[in-house]
């Protein structure tokens, strides 16, 4: 009952196993390769690009909170807590005009300044602006002493005040510690837009611009450089990067 | 240098004792409370994302200023050579490290991490003005301790003047950097301005000489030994001079504020319609702690008691512990002014009206354990070696040290 082997079968069973063998072994370098391109964070983040955002309060709808939603989801800021001490990295606020009475409705998110005040006076520098102008918070170094939080113009800060569950691997956060804004780092470094700005465009809004303001050729700059747009606060000279038009 | 003789506590009285007792009592209820805290968080304190420094930091710079402050009686010797004051120049000293050490244990007890105290004593941000003041809080109890040493140790007598110089200095530029803590925030109307640092300056002297004198009184009245009215009368004049410069500071503070128009809304909130603050500004600070104390210091029915002197520190304390609750609870009360020119009509993160805050008991006693650190270090001190003089009746220093 000796079964014949045909050479032409062998080699091709040969073939075959070998290009499984192959494939397994060079596929993970080049999913890998993959994975090291998207995050630069590990050391190809330069000065050489500035992130930033427009928001365009004409568009922003006033009842529409889909940008704070989204940054909650992506960020898991889900924990049910006072709302004195609950974590709000974006938020919506409505101003009025004292003089016209006119009225408007924009999201407020940390402003990831170019003089930073929180970084500036962070003890240990665990409040840190990345070369690229994420302003971020290293939550290994930072000893809870909130006098960032003091010292933001903006009150983009918060702190938390209970422990935590249910983190994402990316966006780490623990009680005792000051975060903000992000800037959806993961994201960015991932070649994609911040959670907020995508839900904006999601909803068919478009208020929200993200981009390099450093390109001149990014939509960002050349919107900018077509309407009036304003920082907060533009007194405290601390160039923000994030920036509003219509205000 | 002339002859004074000193002397330790006797360590057997019921004061010394119940004195002891008290102090571990509150000391363990405040590592209870800072356990509790880093143990669930400051969701058990009265602290939120509005008002981020409570009752434990008024506590700590209360102490902290306390503590440049009562050195004073030590430079008056030293830097300015009123031998005077030089048989209270030791006890002076250790009071200054033992406040600080007591103020310095309730700021790192509130931290998000106190565990991660050798973080911030290793990773430095030389840009931030907490960072050089840990330089400055360190520097401080080290020249304090050598201080102490050459006015102990005869063979370093010599140095013991220029010792005193530097110490006078640091402190200088230790509550300068404290002032200025406040005086950087660039964001809040109430903390953005220079004068921090020589109004925290005039009140750490205010307070530090008033705490040394109620520390002089007890330590007296414990030990039983004469008091005479004449090692009194001097520093009461000179508290009196303090409680004026801090009302000076103040009054340039709040008239510069109203002078700005852009300023208007936080100096009304503070001075009309702020509520408690406004109570504790006119009620705690300008008549409990200015007026009150001056009137003591300077009728003349009053000024001659042992017991006005004593009244006129504990007033002296009450407003400055006031005044410190309304600038740093206060200045964060009133809400920051990210839109100027437009008003907040809806926000979910409270950009809208005044910051509520009630602290908790938990941050009380924290604070609380502060102050009972430092009685309880400063008890021990004095048991163990000689920082006070045996007498300090008129008639045993007087003929020594006139100036």
């Amino acid at each position: 009952m000796n079964e014949e082997i045909s050479p032409t079968q062998n080699r091709r069973d040969f073939l075959k196993t070998t290009a499984v063998v192959a494939g397994m072994t060079v596929a993970p370098g080049v999913l890998l390769y993959g994975v090291s391109r998207a995050h630069h964070a590990d050391g190809a983040v330069t000065s050489d690009v500035r992130w930033g955002m427009l928001i365009d309060t004409t568009k922003c709808s006033e009842g529409c909170d889909k940008c704070v939603s989204a940054c909650a989801t992506e960020h898991g800021l889900t924990e049910d807590v006072r709302p004195d001490i609950a974590a709000q990295w974006i938020r919506k606020v409505g101003v009025r005009d004292k003089q016209t009475g006119k009225e408007y409705s924009l999201p407020l998110l940390c402003q990831h300044c170019e003089h930073p005040p929180c970084v500036d006076v962070c003890p240990t520098g665990a409040s840190f602006k990345r070369a690229d102008g994420i302003v971020l918070v290293d939550k290994h170094i930072c000893i809870g002493c909130r006098y960032c939080m003091m010292a933001c113009p903006y009150k983009a800060r918060s702190f938390i005040h209970e422990t935590l569950e249910n983190q994402k691997p990316y966006s780490p956060r623990g009680k005792g510690t000051v975060e903000s804004c992000t800037l959806c780092v993961h994201r960015v470094d991932n070649e994609q837009q911040p959670a907020c700005v995508e839900a904006c465009n999601k909803v068919g809004h478009k208020a929200m611009l993200f981009g390099d303001l450093k390109d001149p050729n990014s939509d960002i700059s050349k919107k900018l450089k077509e309407v009036r747009s304003t920082a907060l606060r533009p007194d405290l000279r601390l160039n923000p990067g994030v920036r509003y038009q219509g205000l | 240098m002339k002859n004074i003789n000193y002397c330790v506590i006797e360590g057997k009285s019921a004061g010394f004792y119940g004195g002891i007792a008290v102090s571990v009592f509150f000391i363990l209820l405040g590592l209870f409370a800072a356990y509790n805290m880093e143990h669930h968080g400051h969701v058990i304190t009265g602290m939120n994302n509005q008002i981020v420094w409570g009752m434990p930091h008024v506590f700590a710079i209360f102490l902290i200023l306390s503590a440049s402050g009562v050195l004073n009686v030590a430079s008056i010797s030293s830097v300015f050579r009123k031998i005077f004051y030089h048989p209270l120049a030791r006890l002076s000293a250790l009071l200054a490290i033992t406040l600080l050490i007591g103020g310095l244990s309730v700021l790192v007890l509130d931290l998000g991490h106190p565990d991660r105290l050798v973080v911030a004593m290793t990773s430095y941000n030389l840009k931030s003005i907490f960072s050089w003041n840990m330089f400055l809080y360190n520097g401080f109890l080290l020249i304090c301790v050598i201080y102490l040493w050459f006015m102990m140790e005869r063979r370093m007598q010599r140095y013991y003047p220029t010792v005193g110089l530097i110490a006078f200095i640091w402190r200088l530029i230790l509550t300068t950097g404290t002032g200025s803590i406040f005086g950087f925030l660039v964001a809040r109307e109430a903390y953005h301005t220079a004068i921090m640092a020589p109004l925290f300056i005039a009140l750490s002297l205010s307070l530090g000489l008033a705490v040394f004198l109620i520390v002089l009184i007890i330590d007296c009245w414990e030990k039983q030994c004469p008091l005479g009215q004449g090692i009194l009368h001097r520093p009461k004049t000179l508290l009196g001079v303090f409680i004026g410069a801090v009302f000076y500071f103040v009054l340039a503070y709040h008239s510069s504020h109203l002078y700005f128009t852009g300023r208007h809304g936080v100096e009304y909130f503070i001075l009309a319609g702020g509520g408690i603050y406004t109570v504790l500004f006119w009620g705690g600070y300008i008549f409990l702690g200015t007026i009150l104390p001056l009137l003591l210091l300077y009728h003349e029915r009053f000024s001659k008691s042992c017991a006005s002197i004593a009244a006129a520190s504990v007033l002296t304390i009450v407003g400055g512990f006031a005044l410190l609750y309304v600038i740093i609870i206060g200045g964060q009360a009133y809400p920051l002014e990210i839109f100027p020119g437009m008003e907040v009509t809806s926000s979910s993160f409270f950009d809208k009206g005044i910051h509520a805050y009630t602290p908790s008991g938990w941050e009380i006693l924290l604070g609380i354990s502060g102050i009972a650190i430092a009685a309880l270090l400063t008890v021990l001190a004095l048991r163990i070696l000689p920082f006070m003089p045996c007498s300090l009746a008129d008639i045993d220093i007087e003929p020594q040290f006139k100036d």
